[in-house]
């Protein structure tokens, strides 16, 4: 399957499907230890992400997702607008106009993506953000990507277990940022919603080309 | 022209009135409300803040407040933008307290750098890292080098020293290449200046550094002595 404009549309499209469906699951994990609107804010700005599509689809991956980066950083309204508009942003920028992503350049925007969360955010690995979904993620893609001759479903693959691998580790973490550091150590024992979210996109990307 | 204010805020309300509250001390500066998300709601918007960044393009640069740490985000975000992202400075300050001193700071012609300082040192007294103004003067002696000039001034009007007051002479020092200390306060600073307290009949001693200190004596001397225009 060529990465392409198509399959970018279709990604994020599968992204609100996914945001939609598991509303209520990131809304109780954001209710344990945050303001429980992650999955509210999610699911709007992804509703919002189909509508521009449906009213003008963009001709390149890079374009694609910086509309849906103008799109969610205007429509979330949470923390995780800027922080996943930013994700968008750098990523799009980081494609240029290339009309098809090859598994070295999905590697790169994921780089850049996360680099751009921690920019934005200031999280660190261990803060119990989703940092801790797109670090483990980035690595996964670049190890993927290296040999050369990977295939692109192996590397999109390898990025999303390893961020759903990654959400699965912020049960134990103490939050160090965002809504949940107020709660200190009560903050453990439970999944950070953003890594949650996190992974769901990075599987809604391999379900795209599947 | 002056630089003109943005706040962003998680509530629509808390953007609009703080907006209102600091246009009442300076009604030549143009302050831009971006508060609430597109469909009112508790949150922030990218759309809103860009609109607002917009109208503040151009002329003397804009400073921005922000609320919240998402608020902040988005602020930042927003400014990725802007096509002279160079005219914006975001300042690290207390909404309220901030945008009033920015506000009075603009409005007395300050550059935008100076209106940033300006928000920046609003920080009230219950501050744990104290006003901005005991640390100004804990560098006095440090450097050894005391003021190039001072003066003693009597408050004459029956109010003494209050938010008008306070807020003339912050906004008109904050324009001059002076570093001004009143009573060991910043005097740039409204706030640092209304916690002095001092009432009629009290003396403000003025201690200035810098190429306008004698001009920046004199206009606290003068705007004393003609007891701000107040009986």
């Amino acid at each position: 399957m060529e990465l392409d404009i198509a399959w970018t549309v279709k990604w994020l499209q599968l992204c609100a499907e996914a945001m939609a469906e598991h509303r209520v699951e990131l809304i109780e994990l954001d209710r344990a230890i945050g303001d429980s609107d992650h999955g509210e804010n999610m699911d709007r700005g992804f509703q919002a992400v189909l509508a521009k599509l449906a009213d003008g689809p963009p001709e390149t991956p890079s374009a694609a997702l910086k509309l849906t980066a103008m799109t969610l950083m205007s429509t979330v309204g949470g923390a995780a607008g800027p922080l996943y508009g930013t994700a968008f942003l750098r990523a799009a920028t980081s494609l240029g106009d290339a009309a098809r992503i090859d598994p070295p350049a999905w590697a790169a925007a994921l780089a850049a993506a996360r680099d751009g969360i921690v920019a934005r955010g200031k999280a660190e690995p261990g803060d119990k953000t989703m940092v801790d979904a797109w670090t483990p993620a980035v690595d996964a893609a670049r190890n993927a990507a290296d040999g050369g001759n990977a295939d692109n479903l192996a590397v999109l693959v390898a990025a999303a277990e390893a961020a759903e691998a990654g959400a699965v580790a912020t049960d134990p973490m103490v939050a160090r940022k965002g809504r949940a550091s107020y709660l200190g150590e009560r903050s453990a024992g439970h999944r950070d919603p953003g890594a949650v979210s996190s992974a769901l996109i990075l599987r809604a990307a391999v379900e795209a080309a599947a | 022209m002056t630089v003109s204010l943005v706040v962003v805020s998680h509530s629509e309300k808390i953007a609009d009135g703080a907006a209102e509250l600091a246009a009442q001390m300076a009604p030549k500066v143009l302050i831009l409300p971006a508060g609430g998300t597109g469909d009112g709601r508790i949150g922030t918007s990218l759309e809103k803040v860009m609109a607002a960044l917009d109208k503040a393009a151009g002329g003397d640069g804009a400073v921005i407040l922000a609320d919240l740490g998402s608020a902040v985000m988005t602020a930042e975000s927003a400014l990725e933008f802007v096509d002279d992202p160079a005219g914006f400075l975001l300042a690290d300050a207390p909404l309220v307290e901030g945008l009033v001193a920015a506000a009075v700071a603009a409005e007395g012609g300050a550059d935008v750098q100076a209106v940033k300082r300006a928000a920046e040192g609003a920080r009230g007294p219950a501050h744990p890292d104290g006003p901005l103004g005991q640390q100004l003067v804990a560098e006095g002696p440090v450097t050894g080098q005391g003021p190039d000039f001072t003066g003693d001034f009597e408050l004459v009007n029956q109010a003494g020293m209050h938010a008008r007051p306070a807020a003339k002479i912050a906004g008109g020092l904050a324009s001059l290449e002076a570093d001004v200390t009143v009573n060991g306060v910043d005097g740039a600073s409204m706030t640092a200046l209304m916690t002095l307290g001092a009432g009629k009949g009290s003396v403000l001693h003025v201690e200035a550094w810098g190429a306008d200190a004698e001009r920046a004596v004199n206009y606290v001397g003068g705007l004393v002595q003609a007891g701000f225009g107040e009986p």
